[in-house]
């Protein structure tokens, strides 16, 4: 398979090419210290704030649409773009400088105070306007998540949000609405010229960036280099660079790996590819299990799930993260992959210490196995955290159990900021195992919760905290078992 | 989303009035607005980054730079010793050092710069240092500090009234100990610099500061030169919010000694996690009230200790906590009251200006005062806030002798107890209490009566220089700066006014300390009162002239000349404005003036407490409604509704803006925003991954603003405004006591709940203390 030695992208029109690279330097630095677009912010450079937000446009994974997706310019590494159309918020007003509609709108309505966020904000109302039709006030909230505004409190962005659908579509393309986006063609046709089945190796002459083009080629690269990062969505490993300052040599990119972007579901399982990002597989999992809308609602942003993965959110092992806990408590499995072939794992034997996988040198998660549980099956999931959007848990309960003539049996409970690792809680499940789900078993449960957990106070909760509302969470499960769920803080008063 | 019809006062002029955009709105939604780190870079601009003390408190043993020296791209290294001038950016007290010489007194202090040929370079060899400490006892926390005496500034008291008798004599009593937390400004934009040397000595330098003046003081004092060699240039901020009134200065000082030393342009851009942890917030507050009232609710004497965390160096703190004792009545008559202020010096970073400055936190002890007796008594809080607001003589009087002349408090509260439908919401909310266990509403009105001036008198005064060009246009300069708050626009509506041309003419242009020198900060919400005034001053002066220049060409009388709609009438004539200008320029007529203003009315002894430190008060009141998980302590607003008083506004959709604004980021503060220490004196909450400002979805779903019609400043201010931009924040109080009225349990003392109201501070109070 021949190689290819540069990365090819489009902006404002032009094809740009780039040979030599520095693996991790950033789309932020690349439009603001080489192309002089300073347009865009930094206001964080670890993906939480939003005022660095750009739109990536790349075909589908069908290849006969586009998909139009926010960004975090600050942590999203610039190779990462081969193949893709980038638009910033100098892109979208006109040649002759007439604002796009949501730039119109966000003027009209008063949007912007200091400023400083503002192309950020229009950025992701521009995703927001090329991928909703009619957005409601919770649509609006959702695709905002991942832009912070410190000066108006948001509610003339909203509005601005509602008012750009009322203003000019010129006719072409980027000013067109949801509603009214035919496939651009052409521009469909430019960006798949764009795309091959090279492998791409690109360096600064120190160091390396490798896009594999498959499977065969990631395994045989990552058996050349084991010491290599692995990289997916790099909403991590950016800020490993921004943050920590780390040196990363060789950076091996799964993105260009067209096996792992597949979603394969038969009757016994969903199997997600180590590169299908958390906005490609959130609504598969929500149609297997519609209970964890909010779940996935509270987890990290749009710009943030445009680039974060599955695999990567567990592979990274945080005890925090969001989707191991449900999945642990579903009994997913990993299936692992190397030069040496494959081998599968279930997900509660992959964690074995803080920051300690059972992942070897070598290998690399190739799939994420979600089992589909028989019907009559409760699978639930609480997050809590300090703020309801784009925060990390302080705890995280995965539930799933069958309930059978009102006793439940097979309870699996997991859990997330409650230990170095997302761990089950056997002697809680026990306690609940076999028994009708009644206060006498919850009580049970909740007293076992001590003796199975041992939290730990920081920032985000204190120990004392973390376990009264892990016992709480008992409570709340049965109550919605017993289908009367009190009303959903997070979406009281919301209109849908 | 329901929202009010705003209230659209009648427009007071052509332009003043209007709810104009941003002056800067087309530039801010393009990508084309330039903030400082946007500027075009000089040729062999170095790149600056900071090594921080790793330790709280101690001594500095040895610093070894030589791996920072040789790390790739590294030009220079400096510490204190090549400091050419005062190693000082402390404003008021000189006792902060630019780099620490000897003693760090924070995690995050600045102990080196280092200049390089890219940021990374310069950020990664800054981390490369070894600096040996000798660990000192470091002071973390106001409790500490107040027993070991460790203060800034001498404690202050205030008294009025015989607070001891009144509390041995009132027939109901109260103490308790509460805390509110700080909170960091989170500007989006953090604080950056870049020093330009400029021949035979002079230093260009732009700064993200609200205090152009003072870094043009504190650069010039820290490179050996005077203010003539200085020259400080502001266009804009990407918000600062009193984080970058003083503490812009650390960072244009150092850009400066590096530029001064090396001759070459440099500039420092603090990463989010470094800004945080080295530039100071809001000071927490640890509150100590004993009260007595009556049966009805009445304050008969109280008593307070407001301990702050002023952090290392004196910095702001001694204006803030001069203020918070200023506001502890808030709307409420203290007939016998004692503060004590204590000003507690920590190590930990110096804490600053923060809309509000020391208002909120001391609106947040009495509204918390309030609260707990309407508790302890078993009657609705706005009963009892209403029963101790401020009324007739001799109880218009406020604890440091100003006279509350225009008490807008009752009737605010009167019509948005009304328009809010706050009866029969709270009857409402009682019976969903009363049969919804875990999902508990709760609802509560608070308002604000915030003072407006500089409490130090002699920085109420302002500059401005107006220029008109021979074409008819003209150029707006003063020494207010721009942080998004809208005040460029609002300045240019009234000059537009003044010579009756189009908005559009008038070029807003940077505060420059070139142009009007000896500049206040933009704070104390006092930017367009009073820029607004120099400005007027200074068209004025330019009108009067071309109007006597006509009046004399044409041989009529001054008073039929007349400017309006782009033209100058002179009796039954018209001419453009541009003719008109035109013809005052071919006479030889100067057609550029300065103004100045200093604000009336004003004065205070600082050693008594007393006088009329205000020129006069701004008034809001909010209703907020909440729902509370009482499983997990988390919460959210559910409604709010608003009312409040700009005066006759000189643009409503600016103003709007800042109340809607101001509001949110005042419940942020009571609500998700906490900051974390560990023990070894580390912020843990350092980037907006682990410290919370509210998102799009905290905003109520239901959020009603208005503003108060009909409400001429009964100062004559510009156009009869008010100040917007600080007031509103402590509106957001209404939040956190509507989460205490849904974790109360009707008929018991009000739970021990302290600010933030985190989920976890929300749950513990609902246990009763203890989880």
């Amino acid at each position: 398979m021949p190689i290819r030695d540069r990365v090819r992208f489009i902006l404002d029109g032009e094809v740009v090419e780039l040979t030599g690279l520095d693996p991790t330097r950033t789309v932020l630095q690349f439009l603001r210290e080489d192309r002089g677009l300073v347009g865009t912010k930094e206001g964080c450079a670890e993906g939480d704030c939003g005022a660095c937000t750009v739109v990536v446009v790349a075909p589908d994974a069908r290849g006969d649409a586009l998909t139009v997706r926010a960004v975090n310019a600050c942590i999203q590494f610039l190779a990462t773009l081969d193949g893709k159309e980038l638009i910033t918020v100098e892109s979208l007003a006109g040649p002759g400088g007439d604002l796009h509609p949501v730039q119109q709108a966000m003027l009209e309505e008063h949007g912007s105070q200091c400023g400083f966020c503002t192309p950020g904000f229009v950025m992701s109302l521009f995703a927001l306007f090329k991928n909703e039709a009619a957005p409601g006030r919770v649509d609006i909230d959702i695709a905002l998540q991942g832009n912070l505004c410190r000066c108006t409190g948001y509610r003339p962005i909203i509005a601005a949000a509602g008012r750009m659908y009322e203003l000019g579509d010129t006719g072409d393309w980027l000013t067109a609405p949801a509603a009214d986006s035919t496939v651009d063609r052409e521009r469909l046709a430019r960006l798949r010229a764009l795309s091959d089945d090279q492998d791409i190796v690109i360096g600064d002459g120190v160091r390396t960036f490798m896009a594999p083009a498959s499977s065969a080629s990631l395994a045989r690269l990552l058996a050349e280099h084991p010491g290599a990062t692995l990289l997916a969505g790099g909403t991590d490993v950016g800020l490993w660079v921004t943050k920590a300052h780390r040196t990363l040599d060789p950076v091996i990119y799964l993105g260009r790996v067209g096996e792992l972007s597949a979603i394969v579901a038969d009757d016994d399982a969903v199997e997600f590819g180590a590169g299908v990002t958390l906005t490609d597989a959130v609504p598969v999992l929500l149609e297997k299990f519609p209970a964890l809308e909010e779940l996935f609602l509270r987890w990290a942003s749009p710009p943030i799930r445009n680039a974060a993965t599955l695999a990567g959110n567990i592979a990274n092992g945080s005890p925090i993260g969001d989707s191991m806990p449900v999945l642990m408590a579903l009994g997913t499995e990993l299936v692992l992959r190397s030069a040496e072939g494959v081998r599968t794992l279930p997900l509660e034997d992959y964690y074995v210490d803080y920051g300690v996988t059972a992942r070897r040198d070598g290998e690399f998660i190739e799939r994420v196995r979600v089992p589909l549980p028989a019907d009559g099956t409760v699978v639930r999931s609480y997050k809590i955290s300090k703020r309801f959007d784009q925060d990390i848990s302080a705890l995280c309960l995965g539930a799933c159990l069958a309930l059978h003539d009102g006793v439940a049996r097979d309870v699996r409970l997991a859990w997330g900021g409650m230990a170095a690792t997302i761990r089950r809680a056997a002697r809680a499940e026990a306690a609940l195992e076999g028994r009708p789900l009644d206060d006498a078993a919850v009580d049970a449960a909740m007293r076992a919760l001590r003796e199975d957990l041992e939290p730990i106070s920081d920032l985000r909760a204190s120990g004392a905290y973390r376990l009264r509302v892990a016992q709480n969470l008992l409570k709340r499960l049965q109550l919605d078992v017993a289908g009367e769920p009190s009303d959903s803080l997070y979406a009281h008063g919301r209109a849908h | 989303m329901p929202m009010d019809a705003r209230t659209r006062p009648a427009p007071q002029g052509p332009a003043v009035g209007q709810p104009l955009p941003h002056d800067s709105a087309h530039l801010h939604v393009s990508g084309r607005a330039a903030y400082t780190d946007d500027l075009p870079e000089p040729r062999d601009l170095l790149h600056v980054a900071v090594g921080m003390s790793g330790e709280a408190h101690a001594r500095i043993d040895a610093i070894d730079l030589d791996t920072v020296r040789r790390a790739e791209g590294v030009v220079a290294v400096f510490t204190a010793d090549d400091i050419p001038g005062s190693n000082n950016c402390g404003p008021v007290v000189p006792d902060d050092p630019i780099l620490a010489a000897g003693t760090v007194h924070y995690v995050g202090q600045a102990v080196f710069a280092v200049a390089a040929v890219t940021v990374d370079a310069a950020r990664r060899a800054a981390r490369a240092a070894r600096i040996d400490y000798t660990p000192l006892e470091p002071v973390l926390d106001p409790e500490t500090a107040v027993e070991q005496g460790s203060f800034v500034l001498p404690s202050e008291t205030l008294t009025r009234g015989d607070p001891a008798a009144a509390l041995a004599s009132a027939p109901h009593r109260l103490q308790r100990r509460v805390r509110c937390g700080g909170q960091d400004q989170f500007y989006l934009e953090g604080q950056v610099a870049m020093a330009i040397p400029e021949e035979d000595g002079g230093l260009l330098v732009y700064s993200s500061t609200q205090h152009p003046d003072e870094v043009q003081a504190l650069v010039a004092a820290a490179t050996g030169r005077d203010a003539k060699d200085v020259v400080v240039v502001c266009r804009r901020m990407g918000g600062a919010f009193g984080g970058k009134e003083s503490q812009a200065a650390l960072i244009a000082c150092i850009a400066a000694v590096v530029a001064a030393r090396t001759k070459r342009a440099a500039k420092l851009r603090l990463d989010r996690d470094d800004d945080m942890v080295m530039t100071g917030k809001r000071h927490d507050f640890v509150i100590d009230y004993d009260v007595g009232f009556d049966a009805d609710g009445v304050i008969r004497g109280i008593d307070f200790t407001l301990a702050s965390r002023c952090g290392m160096s004196a910095d702001l703190s001694g204006p803030v906590n001069d203020r918070a004792m200023f506001h502890v009545d808030n709307t409420f008559f203290l007939e016998n009251v004692h503060i004590l202020s204590h000003r507690c010096r920590t190590n930990t970073v110096s804490n600053t200006a923060f809309r509000g400055f020391g208002g909120p936190q001391g609106m947040f002890a009495i509204e918390y005062v309030i609260d707990d007796i309407a508790r302890a008594l078993g009657k609705d809080p706005l009963d009892v806030r209403r029963a101790n607001f401020y009324g007739e003589a001799p109880r218009n009087v406020t604890h440091y002798g100003q006279v509350v002349e225009d008490n807008m408090a009752p009737g605010l509260a009167a019509e948005l107890e009304a328009s809010s439908d706050y009866r029969a919401r709270r009857a409402a909310i009682a019976a969903h209490n009363a049969t919804e266990p875990l999902l508990r509403r709760g609802i509560a009105m608070t308002l604000v009566k915030f003072g407006i001036s500089f409490t130090s008198t002699l920085l109420n005064q302002a500059g401005a220089l107006v220029h008109v060009y021979k074409d008819g246009t003209i150029r707006l300069n003063h020494g207010g700066t721009e942080m998004g708050q809208g005040l460029y626009i609002k300045v240019a509506q009234v000059v537009a006014d003044e010579f009756g041309v189009s908005p559009e003419r008038v070029r807003i242009t940077a505060a420059d300390t070139s142009k009007v020198p000896n500049a206040s900060a933009t704070a104390a919400s006092s930017g367009s009162d009073m820029n607004g005034m120099a400005a007027r001053k200074a068209a004025r002066k330019i009108v009067g002239r071309i109007r006597a220049c006509l009046a004399a060409r044409y041989g009529i009388s001054e008073g039929r000349i007349s400017f309006a709609d782009n033209e100058v009438r002179v009796g039954d004539e018209a001419l453009s404005f541009e003719a008109a200008v035109r013809l005052a320029w071919a006479e030889r007529v100067s057609l550029s003036a300065t103004g100045f203003y200093r604000t009336p009315k004003i004065h205070y002894d600082r050693e008594t407490f007393s006088g009329r430190p205000f020129y006069y008060f701004a008034y809001g009141a909010a209703v907020s409604e909440v729902a509370v998980d009482t499983l997990t302590g988390e919460n959210r607003l559910v409604r709010v509704d608003i009312l409040h008083d700009c005066g006759d506004s000189l643009n409503p959709a600016i103003d709007l803006g800042q109340v809607e604004g101001g509001f949110v980021q005042g419940v942020g503060w009571v609500t998700s925003e906490e900051l974390c220490w560990d023990d070894q004196g580390r912020l843990t909450t350092h980037a907006p991954s682990t410290y919370k400002i509210p998102t799009c979805s905290d905003l109520a779903p239901d959020f009603r603003v208005t503003l108060l019609p009909n409400a001429a400043n009964a100062e004559e201010t510009i156009y009869r405004s008010k100040a917007v931009g600080e007031p509103p924040l402590m509106l957001g109080l209404s939040a956190f006591h509507a989460i205490r009225d849904a974790i109360a349990t009707p008929g018991q003392p009000a739970p021990p709940l302290d600010a933030p109201a985190t989920p976890e501070a929300v749950l513990r109070a609902f246990y009763g203390g203890a989880l």
